[in-house]
């Protein structure tokens, strides 16, 4: 049976040439990088080295940059850490309603139990958030932006720069350094450059997760003279800001695959967009009420999300999958909190829409062959899940 | 949720072989082309916005008052479609159910014919017996049995999801002590949040009932 893996924004597979350099520091270079011998400094060596070349890739000075677990933990110390370190000069937030969760529960425990007020911006419902919102949202007391560079789910691709822009205008109007910018450009990593200038952002996210590098390590830019409170505490690692011993071979493989995906992106866009309109353009040609879910063409090449009507996104998947197709859903059926997609909802979308999601994302090893056999596999699927469904949802919904 | 969720092999498929193989093969479902009319009772719970939607169509025998047919249409999951599966089995095998014999079904001996369900599925997605009872009611209703309708047992909180006191009752018992947890295992309110007053009301009442 075909094996064709379809949820690279859920991970992707780790690029061989990532591995090889993981490698010594997984088997002989294993020093801690703060011990004060031959290995240590190998190690801390290595650890330099990776930040330089992350820095100079992001425009950045690598004194910039942050070391971390994970894309969840960057946003959480940019969006707490920021927060807390600078609420006497203000306590409100802005930030979007499809924000990845680690922004979005990070923002709602600040505004909870902490007392900040924050303006959720709402999307149109092609999910694009425009700098004109940003622009009215900002107030005398706000303190911090977040809005990320390209959405999860639905791949909808924000205008950062303008958004960066429109803050940068508001505080040389008010002649202060605040409000700071912060994205989440997880998903963007492989798509377009990420130079912090161009983008006018004072602190980024990214992963190694998403760029074919290793799990357990993500980057947070933070642009110099920014004050951050840490969520941990215990050593001086990363200037006290993040402590905990360096996941060094994490750190080398997620320098590597930074360069890889960075020095790869017009050749990966050009290549994956044709085989991404395929598949939207055949699923909608041959497949009866269906709805896509994001803008047509300000999306991510490789983000294809649509919602079948009348039937549920788990049942769905679990039938791909069992055909050799891994896919993933916004249904609330494989969610741990058994609500469906906030994102698809915040699209103005009723529950019956987001529950039948299914989110195709593809990358380096997808073929046209694999969207041939997803376009030939799905259609029978999603007919026999609506012979045995009592749902008719309404044609407003899809048109 | 944290991303989307991702395809995982151990969580999607801790369902059992025999929920695989009603998910993948489900029996008696009702085709789009049947005759409706052929049925003298039919059942209904759920809506599309809690994300499960189950309509039941039944065939009693008036004279033994059996279950001799039984088909069904399931919005929803995997583990929903299998459970209606297998519960239109039950119903029907070994020459039928009596009515009173099927008004006893309890999600708990759908789930135990399937080899169980993920603990997190249990509450949401095993809805037939509700619409079962419901379609009971409906050929009473029409055979003119008024005496016999049985008004559930317990009080209906939320029309939608059909979620009984009873309901709120065993979600509370189960450790779900705020609104946000109670529907987690029940839904209830999702589709239909005008009562949701009523059970926090409910909420409470429990609590201090079982907990002080």
């Amino acid at each position: 049976m075909p094996s064709v893996y379809l949820d690279h924004a859920a991970t992707t597979p780790l690029d061989p040439r990532v591995l090889e350099v993981m490698l010594p520091y997984l088997k002989d270079r294993f020093g801690n990088p703060s011990s004060f011998h031959t290995l240590g400094k190998q190690a801390k060596d290595a650890i330099d080295e990776a930040r330089s070349s992350i820095a100079e890739i992001l425009g950045a000075r690598p004194d910039e940059l942050l070391f971390t677990s994970s894309g969840t933990e960057s946003d959480n110390l940019a969006v707490l850490g920021y927060a807390r370190a600078n609420q006497k000069t203000g306590k409100h937030l802005i930030t979007s309603l499809i924000e990845h969760h680690a922004v979005l529960e990070a923002v709602m425990h600040l505004e909870k139990k902490e007392g900040f007020q924050v303006t959720y911006l709402s999307p149109d419902k092609e999910g694009l958030i425009t700098p004109e919102q940003v622009a009215r949202a900002l107030r005398e007391d706000t303190i911090l932006v977040s809005i990320m560079a390209a959405n999860n789910e639905i791949g909808t691709i924000q205008p950062i720069s303008e958004i960066g822009n429109v803050i940068q205008k508001f505080r040389q109007e008010k002649g202060r350094a605040w409000p700071v910018f912060h994205t989440d450009a997880c998903q963007a990593t492989g798509f377009f450059p990420l130079n912090v200038e161009k983008l006018h952002v004072d602190l980024l996210t990214i992963n190694g997760s998403k760029m074919y590098g290793p799990k357990g390590v993500g980057v947070l830019y933070v642009k110099r003279g920014i004050k951050l409170q840490p969520l941990l505490f215990g050593g001086p690692q990363e200037r006290g800001l993040r402590p905990g011993t360096e996941h060094v071979a994490g750190i080398v493989g997620m320098a590597r695959a930074f360069e890889l995906v960075q020095g790869d992106l017009q050749h990966e866009s050009e290549r994956l967009i044709p085989l991404r309109d395929e598949l939207i353009e055949g699923i909608i040609k041959t497949i009866p009420k269906v709805r896509l879910n994001g803008h047509r063409t300000k999306r991510l090449p490789n983000n294809v999300n649509i919602s079948f009507m009348d039937i549920e996104g788990e049942a769905l998947l679990l039938y791909l999958d069992a055909a050799g197709i891994f896919s993933s859903t916004g249904s609330a059926c494989t969610s741990a909190s058994l609500d469906p997609s906030h994102v698809i909802l915040a699209l103005g979308m009723p529950y019956e829409v987001a529950h039948g999601s299914l989110r195709f994302t593809l990358g380096h090893a997808t073929t046209k062959e694999d969207i041939a056999y997803v376009l030939e596999t799905l259609p029978p699927l999603v007919a026999k899940l609506r012979s045995i469904s009592p749902v008719r949802v309404d044609e407003k919904y899809f048109r | 949720m944290a991303d989307v969720s991702s395809r995982d092999k151990t969580q999607s498929w801790f369902y059992t072989d025999i929920v695989k193989d009603h998910f993948f093969h489900p029996r008696n479902f009702m085709h789009e082309q049947a005759d409706e009319t052929q049925y003298n009772a039919i059942g209904k719970v759920g809506s599309p916005a809690c994300g499960d939607e189950l309509r039941v169509w039944m065939k009693v025998d008036p004279t033994t008052e059996r279950i001799t047919d039984f088909h069904w249409r399931t919005f929803g999951c995997g583990s929903a479609i299998a459970s209606t599966s297998m519960a239109s089995v039950m119903v029907t095998e070994n020459g039928g159910m009596t009515l009173e014999q099927a008004r006893q079904l309890k999600p708990q001996d759908i789930m135990e014919r399937l080899g169980g369900l993920p603990q997190r599925k249990f509450h949401c997605s095993v809805l037939c017996d509700k619409a079962l009872r419901d379609a009971i009611n409906d050929y009473y209703r029409r055979s003119g049995q008024t005496d016999k309708i049985l008004v559930e047992a317990f009080r209906i909180i939320d029309q939608v999801s059909k979620v009984t006191d009873h309901d709120i009752e065993e979600a509370v018992l189960d450790g779900a002590h705020t609104i946000e947890l109670v529907q987690q295992k029940t839904k209830v309110g999702i589709g239909n949040p005008s009562c949701l007053p009523a059970v926090e009301e409910l909420i409470r009442f429990y609590k201090e009932k079982y907990f002080g």
